[in-house]
């Protein structure tokens, strides 16, 4: 009687659970273990895969470019500070007893509902030399103290083209996911901590530093760890939309240069092998957070 | 006795100029999240070629010629119908697909025991932390074998099931009381009838979150079906648009016309749906 219950919900699991197992196995875990045997093959997708041991993995540290992508990918990373302290200062401001906190919210939230490529593709014109908006200001400011004034050429400029990534990065994500998480946080805080500050006569300044910053730390520590997860593997679609990767290079991300390897030059084998080092970098990432969880955030 | 003064609650009063200060400085925030918008809808509706250098500099930001014309012709110069068909075909089965798989392994996670579920539910754990660029190198040749590339199968199917759908629904099932389906089971409610009748009511808000993400990502996915689609009248919206900014590189009225089109559906859904937008990602986050 007892077995017959037990078989009888061991057959009912596996029907819940079938359509999504048999997906899973064959579209992510089989895949992963392909991936990591295919980090030591040789392989064009044309003539028959080669076994190289460790060779993909030692070209790669010899890769200058790839060095510099790494590189470019930390760099472009340089958007989330800023995005998350943006997005604390907006939720700060909106979470004053104002009118129309909802209508302000609706409206920064905006470019995250909208990104993608349409977003991209108006930033590309608004980064356009000659008759950009940037520009455009630039060269209007400089006719007004008359001095002639010309912005820099932005995605063509190798110095600027990260940059100009950077700031519409920030402009996209600040009244966003963190946002609204921050504005749930800051409502999640205990009203008489306040109170209590207040009495003992703290500032606006001084009860943002003892009471707010500590209270919200989880919210702060979450956004930033999983920025940086996100940040990794990020940078494909702007760059791929508005600069090819270029100008030389300079705005390839880790998974353009995994995306060139693989589908443009059909270099498999090495292409996931660099996959395998940024699964390395975020395995890291993921480390360090749940290592640092309990020492750094205040509850 | 003090008389109750209502106090915000940073447990400050709001003076005027405070007030003030506070509304000046999210008026400017609003302008800048809109300002782009408005510049690609001017852009949009302008006389094609001529009119990048604006005279007077407000025409730069509000429209002040409107040549519709500008849509037609996106329209017509790349099959834009037929990206929108496919985008919805490609969203809406992802999306059903993964919602349905999810909520049902997500059940037997959370409720039922069985052989081997420790070690199921950590291998989908374990791979939670994957990117995606890993696997998207073995799925591709995989697709390739069975000559799936270049169909709307290698665009949905490896969408569909995903180890994180399962996981945010399965945490969610475990936070709701389990004594309604222990009375359901006395009085002989089958699994699926505990699954479908009492588990899925419940779980409206979370699945209603699971929708909403699947359907953006899906809805914004690029990278994916540029990879594993060759032919135009098979492309989703973003590479479609992407197809198209490839013919007309400089021609800007059109691209504006067309990223305007590609825009407009998802601003639709979103003023119609944002309390759901909000109260999901709420939900994510706290999770952690």
């Amino acid at each position: 009687m007892r077995l017959k219950r037990t078989i009888k919900e061991n057959i009912a699991a596996y029907f819940f659970l079938l359509p999504n197992l048999t997906g899973f196995l064959v579209f992510t875990s089989i895949p992963v273990v392909a991936s990591l045997v295919l980090s030591f093959m040789k392989w064009d997708l044309f003539s028959s895969p080669r076994w190289i041991g460790l060779d993909n993995f030692k070209l790669l540290f010899q890769d200058q470019l790839f060095w510099k992508y790494c590189w470019n990918t930390v760099y472009l990373m340089l958007a989330i500070p800023f995005s998350i302290a943006g997005s604390l200062i907006l939720a700060l401001a909106l979470n004053q007893k104002i009118k129309g906190a909802v209508f302000f919210r609706t409206v920064y939230f905006l470019p995250t509902i909208c990104s993608g490529v349409a977003i991209f593709m108006l930033w590309r014109l608004i980064y356009n030399p000659d008759f950009g908006v940037f520009n455009t200001l630039i060269s209007k400011f400089g006719a007004l103290v008359h001095v002639p004034l010309k912005g820099p050429e932005w995605l063509t400029d190798e110095n600027w083209a990260k940059p100009a990534l950077i700031i519409m990065n920030v402009w996209q994500t600040v009244g966003g996911y963190n946002m609204i998480l921050y504005l749930a946080a800051l409502q999640g805080v205990p009203r008489d901590l306040y109170e209590a500050a207040e009495i003992d006569g703290a500032n606006g300044w001084q009860r943002f530093w003892a009471v707010t910053w500590p209270q919200i730390s989880p919210t702060t520590f979450f956004i930033a760890t999983m920025s940086i997860i996100g940040g990794f593997q990020s940078g494909f679609d702007p760059a791929y939309i508005m600069t090819g990767g270029g100008p030389n290079g300079s705005t390839t991300t880790i998974i353009y240069y995994i995306y060139n390897n693989a589908f443009k030059w059909h270099q498999m084998g090495y292409a996931a092998s660099i996959s395998w080092i940024l699964f390395l970098a975020i395995f890291l990432a993921t480390l360090t957070k749940w290592k640092i969880f309990s020492k750094v955030v205040h509850y | 006795m003090a008389k109750y003064v209502p106090k915000n609650i940073t447990g400050r009063r709001l003076s005027l100029s405070f007030k003030i200060r506070i509304y000046l400085f999210l008026v400017f925030g609003a302008i800048s999240m809109i300002a782009p918008f408005l510049w690609m809808l001017t852009a949009s509706l302008k006389e094609p070629g001529a009119v990048f250098a604006e005279k007077i500099w407000w025409h730069s930001w509000v429209p002040v010629s409107f040549v519709w014309e500008n849509y037609v012709k996106a329209w017509h110069a790349v099959p834009f119908a037929r990206f929108y068909l496919n985008s919805i075909i490609v969203v809406s089965l992802t999306t059903i697909g993964q919602v349905a798989t999810s909520a049902m392994a997500a059940y037997a996670f959370a409720r039922l025991r069985f052989w081997g579920r420790e070690q199921i539910f950590f291998t989908y754990l374990a791979t939670m932390m994957i990117p995606g660029a890993v696997t998207m190198i073995p799925v591709f040749i995989l697709l390739r074998e069975l000559s799936w590339i270049d169909t709307f199968k290698a665009m949905i199917l490896p969408g569909i099931f995903t180890a994180y759908g399962t996981f945010m629904l399965r945490q969610f099932f475990l936070t709701l009381p389990k004594d309604l389906e222990d009375a359901a089971m006395i009085d002989g409610c089958s699994y699926f009838g505990i699954f479908w009748r009492i588990l899925l009511p419940l779980s409206k808000p979370a699945l209603a979150t699971l929708t909403i993400f699947t359907f953006m990502g899906s809805w914004m996915n690029f990278m994916w079906p540029l990879i594993v689609m060759n032919t135009e009248d098979k492309f989703p919206l973003p590479v479609g648009l992407a197809y198209f900014q490839s013919l007309y590189n400089t021609n800007w009225t059109l691209l504006m016309a067309g990223s305007m089109m590609m825009i407009l559906p998802i601003l639709i859904v979103f003023i119609f749906g944002q309390r759901y937008f909000v109260e999901g990602i709420k939900l994510t986050g706290i999770k952690g």
